[in-house]
């Protein structure tokens, strides 16, 4: 049994808008075990980058985490100071950001940004080790060592973000977190991407966190995963049971809706309608509005929702489960 | 025999890229470099490939928003039922054209003018084209609304495109185009900008209307699953060329082309027990098909299947 690294217990967040509260992440709870890719999958604004975002409380400003507790490693991450956490930003928990390739600074090389994370960490390492250490993981990511001398603006898209998870791997994190890394690049790049993050988590026994909207990259990329809707985590599992055997009214019809190039060609589901707003005071279940088959009761908004276990390790949001 | 909404032969675009000290070191980026298909009526065409391929230089071409460089446009001329080429056209005649041929573009945020409101917007064709009297004109505006979906129009009409969501306005942008009942549209990654809950609603939209309305399609995407439901056949381009053309199901279940093998291989499957098969790149049946064909630009394997035979070994990895 592997030990558990990361532990996210009841996170509730929120942002400060002139409008009223946006409750973006409410009531998440998951457990990410040494070694083990966990996929966090749900339409956009649905709270899945403001969980990323927690992690390493690197929200923005309006954004206040109100209960709950973030756990590395037994270690408590809310309550700790700005201080504190930069010692754990990228040591224990770094991120490769949707986009990030064009994060890079364009006025610096590639390398001595790197190297600029690495000092920060690990003041006492010579430049000669810093620059041996980049070479290392170069190889890893399938860069060539001359792009340590580049400017970002040398690179393709493909190349930048290999050397964005390079950076990130950089301080030797434990856990890596993967938001969107692939929504920016080409199909053909986008699977030499995704070949190169498995790769690097075997290699490095690295525990991932993929965020992606798009399911088809959640199935091959993660073990585990969860499906959020509108703040909340209604389906979380072994990632092939919940694609055998969706029990969540939204992830049969995610599931529905996802073209596929082998199979049957069949006629996809749509989703009508939008997802709800998150000011204010939010009662009863979310999905309902859109839910093709909701039960009276779910409807009047009696339900409350919460994560039971339907089956062993297989969690469902307790109002659909009872709807069915 | 089938008539064809559009024939194009050896279409080629070129551009001058211009380098070096004072621009001396002139240089030509072949963008579309010899392509031929044609489209049925009522038919959808994919048009596959990575970024930078020319998928979207030769849908402009073909709109003509950009002048091409070489090759033949034939459109379907509704009224006398014959084939038009594009370059015959006097002014007159071009505006008849550009009736019933429109395009999609991939982000509705941009492009939809954010001053005007969305009565004003689908009614800017019907104007520039003067079609019916100022009521017929509001009329056409409402049943359009309605068909895409924007119910009830009167409460969409007023609006700004701020106000809607990504799809409201993909919505918007098909009203417009199909407010002028064209032929032909040329959809370049309509849905790819949209979230994957709101895409199939769009894309479903879009084949109902090919259906009532007898439109055609060509359907650019990177992504051949959704080239796959949407589309009759699929052409995939790989550096300005098409290497190789069939009917969706044949190619996807028989591909021929080194390039088309490796596309499919990378697309993510969305079933966790599938795995893919590796790409490995093998010329075998290339070249065999080159070696029987030496004169050909494309060959029919059989069945409408053609495979282009120019040599990719060198730009191929």
């Amino acid at each position: 049994m592997s030990k558990t690294v990361l532990k996210v217990e009841n996170l509730n967040m929120h942002y400060e808008t002139i409008a009223g509260n946006v409750s973006a992440v409410r009531d998440v709870s998951f457990e990410l075990k040494e070694g083990e890719s966990f996929g966090l999958v749900g339409e956009s604004g649905c709270g899945k980058t403001s969980v990323a975002m927690s992690l390493l409380q690197l929200q923005a400003d309006n954004a206040k985490i109100s209960s709950g507790s973030i756990k590395l490693n037994d270690e408590e991450l809310v309550t700790k100071t700005e201080k504190e956490l930069r010692k754990i930003r990228w040591k224990g928990i770094s991120i490769v950001f949707q986009g990030a390739m064009n994060a890079w600074n364009p006025v610096v090389k590639i390398g001595e940004q790197i190297r600029e994370a690495i000092r920060e960490h690990y003041p006492n390492n010579s430049k000669e080790e810093n620059s041996e250490k980049i070479k290392k993981l170069f190889d890893i990511v399938g860069l060539e060592h001359s792009i340590m001398n580049r400017f970002p603006h040398e690179l393709s898209g493909g190349m930048k973000q290999r050397a964005v998870i390079a950076l990130a791997l950089s301080c030797d994190p434990k856990v890596l977190i993967a938001d969107e890394p692939t929504t920016a690049l080409d199909v053909v790049i986008q699977d030499q991407i995704l070949k190169e993050i498995s790769k690097v988590q075997e290699l490095l026994g690295l525990s991932l966190i993929y965020i992606s909207h798009d399911i088809a990259v959640i199935a091959e990329m993660t073990s585990n995963m969860a499906v959020m809707y509108a703040g909340s985590i209604v389906e979380m599992g072994k990632t092939s049971e919940i694609f055998s055997n969706p029990r969540h009214a939204y992830t049969k019809l995610l599931l529905e809706s996802t073209p596929s190039i082998v199979g049957e060609k069949k006629k996809l589901r749509s989703l009508d309608g939008e997802p709800p707003s998150l000011i204010g005071d939010i009662k009863g279940c979310t999905f309902s509005p859109r839910c093709p088959e909701p039960s009276d009761s779910c409807k009047n908004q009696s339900l409350e929702m919460g994560l039971i276990e339907a089956a062993p390790d297989h969690f469902v949001d307790q109002c659909c489960v009872e709807c069915v | 025999m089938k008539k064809n909404v559009i024939e194009v032969k050896n279409l080629e675009k070129y551009f001058e890229v211009n380098s070096g000290f004072l621009n001396r070191n002139k240089s030509i980026v072949k963008a579309v470099d010899n392509i031929s298909f044609d489209i049925p009526l009522g038919e959808s065409l994919g048009l596959v490939g990575q970024s930078g391929c020319g998928k979207t230089t030769t849908a402009r071409s073909l709109c003509l928003l950009d002048q091409k460089t070489n090759g033949e446009v034939k459109f379907y001329n509704t009224e006398t039922q014959e084939m038009d080429d594009i370059d015959n056209f006097d002014d007159a005649n071009l505006k008849k054209f550009r009736r019933n041929i429109q395009m999609i573009f991939q982000d509705p945020y941009e492009s939809l003018n954010p001053r005007w409101t969305i009565k004003d917007i689908i009614l800017e064709p019907l104007n520039i084209h003067n079609i019916g009297t100022l009521n017929d004109r509001e009329e056409a505006v409402k049943e359009i609304l309605t068909t895409v979906g924007l119910t009830p129009p009167e409460n969409y009409m007023p609006r700004y495109p701020h106000e809607l969501s990504g799809g409201q306005r993909q919505r918007v942008s098909i009203a417009r185009t199909l407010v002028m009942k064209p032929k032909f549209v040329v959809c370049d990654e309509p849905t790819s900008m949209l979230d994957v809950s709101i895409r199939i609603s769009i894309m479903d939209l879009m084949l109902n209307l090919a259906k009532d309305l007898e439109v055609s399609y060509l359907y650019i995407t990177h992504d051949l699953a959704v080239a796959r439901y949407m589309c009759n056949r699929i052409a995939v381009m790989f550096n300005g060329k098409i290497v190789e053309i069939a009917e969706t199901e044949e190619l996807l279940k028989n591909p021929i082309h080194p390039y088309t093998k490796r596309l499919i291989s990378s697309i993510p499957v969305p079933d966790p027990q599938y795995q893919r098969q590796e790409y490995e790149l093998n010329y075998d049946e290339l070249d065999e098909i080159i070696k029987n064909n030496p004169d050909d630009d494309m060959v029919d394997i059989g069945g409408n299947h053609y495979i282009a035979t120019h040599d990719v070994k060198d730009s191929l990895y």
